[in-house]
Order: structure tokens, then C-alpha cells, then sequence
């Protein structure tokens, strides 16, 4: 929440203190939270698949957090939005094809290292 | 603009009443002027993020096709160390935003405290950071070519060194800050014997600002002892003292030389289907010093894949442009101090702190998702 | 209506101009007026195109023969890595929308400049930085011998001056994106007042969906190129194969970057020629958002199809076949952009000046240079084609026989704005036909040798080939006579050329509603919106030599509006 100040201009928004400190305290609990799942995990029975999805849904959780109120994103204009949450979608598509492709062909580098190998010894 | 203001032909004077010495010559409003700025970093932000991406690229592929690399790697990594750098980040974003209130509500001398702390809390961040650098190098943990994980932790040969019983590394980390924080005091004692009080106060502030680092390498170490304090005296003699090089290039014949030796070594021992090419030994084998006690924080080099080097690689990267962030922001951070000492904020022109402020919380983000990627791999 | 004192109050002209309003090189050096940083954009992409432009004319000499031994192989391939890295770092991307794109976008928005004119300045000086840092591979005496593309692992391993020129690309990488992020910005805020996204003229258009590109792709050029060089200096083993790394990587990272980047050529080029086949036909563009959309299009497709420079190097077949699809839908706004020109001119005034020569030329020239792209994205096809004179000569149809010729095409068309002189038009007419029929004869027979298995950056090849390379390299020469003419008409006309009129053409957009040259605020009043395209229910008024809005004419001189017929 905002607070409400008749003088200011329409562009200035200061975000109230109260709501910086709830967020702060929430980040640190997140981080908390994400260092005890990933010391104790293990031992309190936690598959280690989920650990890696875990640490990254918490991770989201306070870049949401970080964006919506520090950076007053909650009460940015929809383009800013818009324009900062589209460079997602170009990582996600870069990061997507690139492994897409190098996952289809490391079975081929991997196999080649052995034959590879073997032509090395074949020629000694 | 000198050049703008020489030449007045222009009919939109009005402009220039409700202007304020502030508004560029080519915007109508306060409002225009601020809202392109916000576009424009805003815009700049997704640069700064597509600028990262690379890395988290790389990263991403390597944890797919390497899993085995990054399991290896994952225990030579402080998680305490890289949680109290993420809480100090975390409180700089803090007091960052306060910092953007109060510049918001016109009230400078609060906008300059919350930056001062700010800057405070990022030199401290490099200060850990500079303290788990050195306890690599320390190691022989570093890039790709150059990686010889050995324990070694060597004798300190400097002075300051050897006095404090610190890594050599931490104290080369520490020469620039050092020299930074004499300029600074020197710079505000004269600044105050001319009489320039803001200047001197901003020198002051800025000697305190790089105080902070030392503050960090001092905490750094105290948690770094707190939480794998026997790693260094345990291990610090099981080998005799090898000279570490930071760049690969002294090690470059050396390293692919050895590179060679090693791809017979594995085709050899592939013919004899006693290892798998993954296996390979580095350098010096640690077992030649006898008494190397081995577990699972401290496994044995010769057990690591080859290529676990790699992932350091990527860890320097990422926290090396990082830290390279993380001073930039200092530098606009001191920048924003100097223009709240002069009170140049109003609840109409707020934008450069506003601005500086997002690029802040972006660095505090990019590590909110280094700090799970890099450490907390289990 | 209005009477003739608002008339005057709306369309006076200025005592001064931006060339003449201050004076001295400190008045150029620290300028942050947008017409003069894009003035000297524009002779430094000029000085770059005559460097890289010597260097493919040593290139031609050096193949007039099979067995020639004018270069060594070396320094064959040094000259061919500098003539690609100079034009499509230094050249090309900053040509149309930083050199013509700074002095023409912000008019076209009725603002006093763009958004951060300091940045602006900063991208010139970036720009100047960088071409050095490219330059300094050579006067280092080491060269370059990569390609442009800076492969790994082959630029881990050469000696030459590999750092000097990545570092260069990298910040001349900046330097692009602070046009970019600077155009993004000023269309988003600085419109003039009721000027909506559909009533800008498509030039903004395209230079909009550009700076989309270059925000968005050029920071992955600037950390695969730190990357390269952190490989080259550390050897991170990220991209080396000796230290496990993915030299198949690289090329995803560089083209993730380097293929938007070919849209960052051709889309301000096409934003030109949308200006001038409307202008010289007096007729409103056809399809209008079906162009400006169509360059958002490309923007966007450019992201998913940089696959398709990788199909031989070791790309997985599922990836490869993906790309090769996506590639094709390219072709989609691309045509519909042709057609939508084609349909303007019929019917239209055309006036055969040499802008619209040059318009011409690049609509005939630019679809030899999209069709043949489409035999390089059908896999079979390109496995046959790859890494032949076929690829040399269909990027150079995109790149020069495009891009060039549009640039050349826009210069002529705001050359009189800028220096409120008139270049003389038969000798540019003359360039224009040297420099169409130039660039035909140098690369149409490389697509016919390519198709023959003639293989790209090879310093000597089999004598069968000799009669097009022959004929190739006579081309590239009368191709930069061409280009030297136009230059010294364009020179000699901003000297000494007759004085002319705020809008000799009879163009609708804002910018020609400022004097000529402009002054240093652009206009001197706020410019009365008009509708770009609008030739027909505007009304031109000759007294204040632009279309304005009907209702601002003088009644007395305005034929009355005819009603539009119904059938």
C-alpha cells in the first residue's frame, strides 16, 4: 500500500515504511527457510529431485517480493511491467533452444569421446 | 545546455517557471522527464538481465549435461557465508528503498543516511566475498585451466599476512580498498581545513563506506571460521607448498601438457577398463603427503571429475560480474549521496535515486538467484 | 479556419539553424543536439564504409585471377575478417538508425530531441571506442583472422588480435544499445501531443521494433564476447573443447544475438523505403499496420530462427528442423511489406528522383536477396549451399543491395532537410544506376558459382571459376565508383548546392514542417499534427511549402474538399 499524499505530484509514489519492513523481514524469512530446506532436507526426508525446484519456487518468491514492492512495480505503469517481465520470456527462449539442442546431440559428443579414444589406440 | 540556453527562439517560456533548474530543455513536464527516465532504465534493467542470461545459459546446460561436476563442486562452497552476504544484500534493498521514500518526500538528509548505508552494506558484501575468493585461491579452486584443488592453504609471506594469519590473497584483496580509505580520510581532513563542509562530509562518508569492506572481510572471516574453522588448520600442512597462479596463462603449457598426459593416461587406463575417462587425477595427488584425512566436505581430488573446474569457472563469472555490479552501483550510490547532501531532491524530482534504486534491487535480484544456483546444490 | 498571424505564429522561420546556431568543434564535440551527433554518426559510418569498402576491393583484385598471389593467404583472410567485422559492427548496424534515425526520428515526433541526448552523445563516442578497438587488431600489427563470427574454438587458438576486436564489438555493442534503449524511450514518451502509435510514419515504426532488437539481443553479444575473451585470456572452458567445453555453445550464444542482428540491419532500411515509396507517389502507403506490424513481426520471428546459421555445425536434427520451419514464416511479413509497397506504387505519381531510384532499386534487389534466403533455410537445399559464394551472395543482396541502398535512398531524401541545399539530381540518378547495376554484376554470378560448389573465404579456387569472379570483381568496382559519386554530389551539394525549400518534395510528415535546415529546437512552434500518409484530404499549402490539416489552410486558395465517392 501507498500512502495517500494530496501535495504530491501523481508520479510520486512513496511506498509506507511499514510495508518496506514487512517485505524485508519476509525476504529474510525466505532465506532462512531456503538454507534450512537445503542443510536439512535430506535428512528430514526430502527427495533430492525436489530440492533444486524447491530452492527456485522460494528464489521466485522473493524476486517477486523484490520486484513488486522495492521496486514499486505493484503500482508501476503496465508497460514498465510489461517490458521487464517480457526479458523473462527471451532468457526462457534462449535458455530453452540452447538446451534443447545441446541435450539432443551429448549423447553423440559422449560417444565420441570413446571412439575417439579407441582411434587413438588404434593408431599407436 | 549552454547551447540551449544561448538560443531562445522558442515560444514555451511558461515551461521554464514550473521547470526547476532540472528539467532538460527537451522535456514539457516533470512528469514527462520521469517517466522516460523510469522507461529507460527500466529498459536498461532488461539489458542488464539478458547481459546475465549468458552466464545463467551456460550454467544451466553444464548443471544438465554435468550433473556429477556440480555435486562435486557444491561442497566447496560456504552456504553460511553466501546466506550472510544474501541477508546483507537483502538489507542494503532495504535500506535502499527507505532511501527512495525519503528522496520521494523531499527529505534529503534521511535519503543521504539510508544511502550511506546502502554503500555500507555493499562494500561489506564485497568484503565476504573478497574473504571466500581468497579462501579458494587458498586452495587451488579456480578456473578451469588453472584448477588444482590441493588444501594447501600456504603460509602467508606478507607481512600483514603473516601478523593477522591471513590468506596472502585476502590481504592483495585488501591493498585497493586500503589506499581507497587513507585517500578518502586525507581528502576529508583537507577538504575541512579549506572549509568546504560538504565536501569534507562527503569524503567522510565515503571513508566509512569503504570501512565497511573491512568490516565484511572481519565478519567474513569470523563466519568462515565459525563454520568450517578446522579446514585451515587441518589441512593447511598435509602438503608441502606449491605456488598457486591466479592467471592461466603462466599455466597454460603446463596445463594442456598435462591435459595431453592425461587423455593417455585415460585412454590407457580405458584399455585396461580399470577407470572411466571422468576419473582423472589432478596434478599432485594429495595422497603423496601421507596424512590427508578425506569427507565429505573435503573429498579427495583425485575422485573429482576433470571438468569440475568448470563449474568454478562459472561461479567466477557470475559473481565475478556481479561484484563488477555491485561496485558500479557504489559509485552511482556515492553519486546519489553527494547530489542529497546538496538537497537537490523534491517530491517533484526524485527520478536519479529512483532510478539507481531499481539497478540496486536488480544486483540484490540477480543474487537472490545466484545465491540457490551456486551454493545450495545438493 | 485561422487567420495569417496564428499562420505566421505556427510556421515562421528561424533566424538561425542547428549548423549555424554555435560555433566551433567544442560546439560539435559536446553537442547533445540530435541532428549533429546523427550528422556525425554519418560521416563516421562513412569513413567506416570507405575503410571496409577498400578492403573488398582488394579482395576482388586479389580473386581477378585463380592463381593470383596479390595477398598472401593470411592476409587474404585477415581482409576478408576486417571487411566483415568493419561493415556489420561499425557500419551497417549504426548506419540507418543512428546516423539517419537520430536526426529524423525525433522530427518525425514534433520533440526537441530524443530522450537522453547525453547518451546519445555517449553511444557516438562508444561507437568511435569500438571501431578503434577494431582497427587496433590491425595497426597491432597481429590482424584478424577469425571472420567476423569469431568461432571457437579456431579464436581460442589464432594469435591475431582476437581480444582487441571481440572487445571492440563489445563495446561497440553498447553503443547500439543506447541508440536503441534512447529510440525505444523517446517514441514511448515524446510524441507529439494526440500523435497515437498509428499515426507515426512507419520509419518510426521500424526503428522502434530495431531498438526492441538491439535492447534485447545485443547484451548476449556483449557476454558471449566477455565470455570469449575470459576463454581466451583463463581458459574458462565454457567453449573450448580442450577444457570441456561446447564450441557448439558459442555459436548458439553468438547468433542468439547475431541473427536479431541481421533484422537490425534490414528494418530501419525498410522503415526508409516505406517513407519514399509513399512520398514519390503522392498516395497514401497501402496497408499501413499491416507494415508497422509487419516490423514488430520480424523483431519478434528474428529471435527464433538464429538456428538456421548452424545447420552444418553440429546442431541436433530435431533443433535444426525446428529452425528451418521458423525460418520460413520470416518470409511472411517480409512479402507482405513488398506487396503492400508494390500495391502503393500502382496507381501513384511516381516521381523517378534519385531516392526513389534508389527505393526502386532496393525493392527489386531486396526480393532476389529474401527469395534466395528461403533455399538457405530448406535444409536440404542448404547442406548443398552452405559455405558457399550462394550465402556470400544472398546476404550481400540483404546487406548492401538493402540496407545500402536504402541508406543512400534516405540520405538523398532528408539530405535537403538537413542542409537546406539541393544535391544535383541527374548525377544522383547516374550513382544510383552505377550502383545498381555495380552490385548485380559483383554478386549475381557468385550465386551462379556458389550454386556450382564454389566455397566462401578461400584466397584461391579452380579456373572454372575465373569468369565470374572476373566479372564479380569488375562489379564491385563500378559499385564503388557509384558510391563514390553519390558521395561527392551529396558533398559538393551540402557545400554549394542551390538553396531550397523547408519540404522540396512534398512529404506529409513532421519533419518537414521545420525549416531546412532545422532549427537547433527542431521546430520553432509546436508542428501542427498531420496524418504521414494523407496526400489527399490534406491540403497543400504552397505559401508554407508542407501538407497541413484542412483546417489551417488559407480558405482562400483551398479547392473545396471533395466528398468521397460511395459505390
Amino acid at each position: 500500500m501507498s500512502d495517500h499524499h494530496d501535495d504530491l505530484p501523481a508520479f510520486c509514489h512513496p511506498v509506507s515504511t511499514k510495508l518496506l519492513f514487512g517485505v524485508f523481514f519476509g525476504l529474510i524469512a525466505l532465506t532462512i527457510l531456503t538454507v534450512a530446506t537445503s542443510a536439512l532436507g535430506s535428512a528430514l526426508g526430502m527427495p533430492p529431485a525436489f530440492a533444486f525446484p524447491l530452492a527456485m519456487v522460494i528464489a521466485t518468491m522473493k524476486a517477486f517480493l523484490v520486484c513488486a514492492f522495492f521496486m514499486h512495480m505493484w503500482w508501476d505503469k503496465s508497460f514498465n511491467v510489461l517490458a521487464f517481465l517480457s526479458s523473462l520470456l527471451f532468457v526462457t527462449l534462449f535458455i530453452g533452444m540452447t538446451m534443447m539442442d545441446t541435450g539432443e546431440y551429448q549423447p553423440t559428443i559422449e560417444a565420441f569421446d570413446v571412439n575417439n579414444l579407441a582411434n587413438v589406440e588404434v593408431s599407436e | 545546455m549552454a547551447v540551449a540556453d544561448s538560443h531562445d527562439t522558442h515560444d514555451d517560456h511558461h515551461d521554464l517557471h514550473d521547470h526547476g533548474e532540472f528539467i532538460a530543455h527537451h522535456f514539457d513536464s516533470a512528469e514527462q522527464q520521469f517517466d522516460s527516465g523510469k522507461l529507460g532504465i527500466w529498459l536498461f534493467l532488461v539489458t542488464e538481465i539478458l547481459f546475465f542470461s549468458g552466464l545463467f545459459v551456460a550454467y544451466t546446460l553444464y548443471r544438465t549435461n554435468h550433473p556429477e561436476v556440480f555435486e562435486q563442486a557444491h561442497v566447496f562452497l560456504n552456504k553460511y557465508l553466501g546466506g550472510l552476504n544474501t541477508i546483507v544484500l537483502l538489507f542494503s534493498s532495504l535500506t535502499m528503498a527507505l532511501g527512495v521514500r525519503a528522496a520521494q518526500l523531499g527529505r534529503n538528509k534521511n535519503c543521504s543516511i539510508y544511502i550511506l548505508i546502502t554503500m555500507v552494506c555493499a562494500t561489506m558484501f564485497l568484503g565476504v566475498k573478497a574473504v571466500e575468493y581468497s579462501h579458494k585461491w587458498d586452495m587451488g579452486i579456480l578456473v578451469r585451466s588453472a584448477f588444482n584443488l590441493t588444501y594447501t592453504h600456504p603460509t602467508p609471506t606478507t607481512e600483514i599476512g603473516k601478523a593477522l594469519h591471513i590468506s596472502d590473497y585476502l590481504v592483495y584483496l585488501c591493498v585497493v580498498p586500503a589506499l581507497l580509505l587513507a585517500g578518502f580520510i586525507v581528502a576529508s581532513v583537507i577538504s575541512k581545513l579549506i572549509n568546504k563542509g560538504t565536501l569534507a562530509k562527503f569524503m567522510i562518508a565515503m571513508a566509512i563506506t569503504v570501512s565497511g569492506y573491512f568490516l565484511g572481510v572481519c565478519v567474513g572471516i569470523i563466519f568462515m571460521n565459525a563454520t568450517e574453522g578446522e579446514t585451515g588448520s587441518t589441512h593447511a600442512s598435509v602438503i608441502a607448498e606449491q605456488p598457486l597462479m591466479l592467471l592461466a596463462s603462466t599455466q597454460d603449457d603446463h596445463a594442456e601438457g598435462d591435459h595431453d598426459d592425461h587423455d593417455k593416461a585415460a585412454a590407457a587406463s580405458n584399455h585396461e577398463g580399470e577407470h572411466s575417462d571422468h576419473e582423472e587425477h589432478f596434478g599432485s595427488h594429495p595422497a603423496d603427503g601421507g596424512e590427508a584425512s578425506f569427507d565429505a566436505h573435503h573429498p579427495d581430488p583425485s575422485t573429482l571429475s576433470r571438468d569440475v573446474g568448470i563449474f568454478f569457472s562459472i561461479y567466477y563469472c557470475m559473481t565475478g560480474l556481479h561484484a563488477i555490479h555491485i561496485i558500479a552501483g557504489i559509485i552511482a550510490l556515492a553519486w546519489l549521496y553527494w547530489r542529497s547532501l546538496l538537497g537537490h531532491w523534491r517530491t517533484d524530482y526524485f527520478g536519479p535515486v529512483d532510478y539507481v534504486g531499481l539497478y540496486w534491487h536488480l544486483v540484490d535480484l540477480i543474487w537472490i538467484y545466484l545465491f540457490p544456483l551456486l551454493y545450495l546444490i545438493d | 479556419m485561422v487567420d495569417a498571424s496564428t499562420r505566421q505564429k505556427l510556421f515562421g522561420t528561424p533566424e538561425t539553424n542547428f549548423l549555424n546556431c554555435t560555433k566551433g568543434w567544442k560546439s560539435w564535440a559536446f553537442t547533445l543536439d540530435h541532428k549533429r551527433i546523427g550528422i556525425m554518426y554519418l560521416i563516421g559510418v562513412t569513413i567506416a564504409l570507405f575503410l571496409a569498402g577498400v578492403f573488398a576491393l582488394v579482395l576482388r583484385s586479389h580473386l581477378f585471377t585463380f592463381d593470383s598471389k596479390m595477398l598472401t593467404d593470411d592476409m587474404y583472410n585477415q581482409m576478408f575478417t576486417l571487411h566483415g567485422a568493419v561493415m556489420v559492427f561499425s557500419f551497417i548496424i549504426p548506419s540507418i538508425p543512428a546516423a539517419l534515425g537520430n536526426i529524423v526520428l525525433p522530427m518525425m515526433l514534433g520533440a526537441k530531441d530524443v530522450a537522453f541526448p547525453r547518451m546519445n552523445l555517449a553511444s557516438f563516442y562508444l561507437w568511435i571506442i569500438g571501431t578503434g578497438c577494431l582497427l587496433a587488431a590491425i595497426l597491432s600489427g597481429k590482424g584478424l583472422d577469425t571472420g567476423w563470427t569469431f568461432y571457437t574454438p579456431y579464436s581460442i587458438d589464432t594469435n591475431t588480435g582476437v581480444i582487441y576486436a571481440t572487445f571492440g564489438a563489445f563495446i561497440l555493442g553498447f553503443s547500439s544499445i543506447f541508440t536503441g534503449l534512447n529510440f525505444l524511450v523517446t517514441v514511448n514518451t515524446m510524441r507529439a501531443k494526440n500523435q497515437g502509435w498509428f499515426k507515426l510514419p512507419l520509419f518510426v515504426w521500424s526503428l522502434y521494433a530495431t531498438a526492441i532488437i538491439q535492447v534485447l539481443a545485443t547484451p548476449v553479444l556483449g557476454i558471449t564476447l566477455l565470455m570469449l575473451i575470459a576463454e581466451k585470456t583463463l581458459h574458462i572452458g565454457i567453449f573450448d573443447p580442450k577444457y570441456g567445453g561446447d564450441p557448439v555453445l558459442f555459436q548458439h550464444f553468438f547468433w542468439f544475438y547475431s541473427h536479431p542482428a541481421v533484422y537490425i540491419m534490414i528494418l530501419p532500411a525498410m522503415g526508409v523505403i516505406s517513407e519514399l515509396i509513399s512520398v514519390y507517389s503522392q498516395k497514401r502507403i497501402f496497408g499501413y499496420s499491416f507494415i508497422a506490424f509487419s516490423s514488430v513481426a520480424i523483431a519478434l520471428l528474428g529471435f527464433l530462427v538464429w538456428g538456421h546459421h548452424m545447420f552444418t555445425s553440429g546442431q541436433s536434427l530435431v533443433v535444426t528442423l525446428i529452425f528451418s520451419a521458423i525460418t520460413f514464416t520470416v518470409a511472411i511479413p517480409s512479402a507482405v511489406k513488398v506487396f503492400n509497397w508494390l500495391a502503393t506504387l500502382y496507381k501513384g505519381s511516381i516521381l523517378l528522383n534519385t531516392p526513389m531510384c534508389y527505393a526502386l532499386s532496393f525493392i527489386f534487389l531486396f526480393g532476389i536477396g529474401g527469395l534466395t534466403g528461403l533455399f538457405l533455410g530448406a535444409l536440404s537445399t542448404d547442406i548443398h549451399l552452405h559455405d558457399t559464394y550462394f550465402v556470400v551472395a544472398h546476404f550481400h543482396f540483404v546487406m548492401v543491395g538493402g540496407t545500402l541502398t536504402a541508406l543512400l535512398g534516405g540520405v538523398f531524401h532528408w539530405w535537403p532537410k538537413i542542409w537546406g541545399r539541393m544535391y544535383n539530381d541527374f548525377l544522383g540518378r547516374v550513382g544510383c544506376f552505377l550502383v545498381f547495376s555495380g552490385f548485380n554484376l559483383t554478386f549475381f554470378p557468385q550465386f551462379v558459382m556458389g550454386s556450382r560448389g564454389m566455397p566462401r573465404r578461400y584466397a584461391s579456387y579452380d579456373p572454372e571459376f575465373q569468369i565470374f569472379h572476373q566479372l564479380s570483381t569488375v562489379g564491385a568496382f563500378v559499385l564503388g565508383l557509384g558510391i563514390l559519386l553519390s558521395f561527392v554530389v551529396l558533398v559538393y551539394s551540402a557545400l554549394r548546392g542551390p538553396r531550397c525549400s523547408s519540404n522540396p518534395f512534398r512529404a506529409a510528415s513532421l519533419e518537414w514542417q521545420s525549416s531546412s535546415p532545422p532549427d537547433f529546437h527542431n521546430f520553432i512552434h509546436t508542428p501542427v499534427l498531420t496524418d504521414p500518409y494523407d496526400f489527399e484530404t490534406q491540403v497543400y499549402d504552397e505559401e508554407l511549402d508542407t501538407y497541413i490539416p484542412r483546417e489551417f489552410a488559407n480558405p482562400d486558395k483551398v479547392a473545396p474538399r471533395k466528398e468521397p465517392v460511395h459505390h
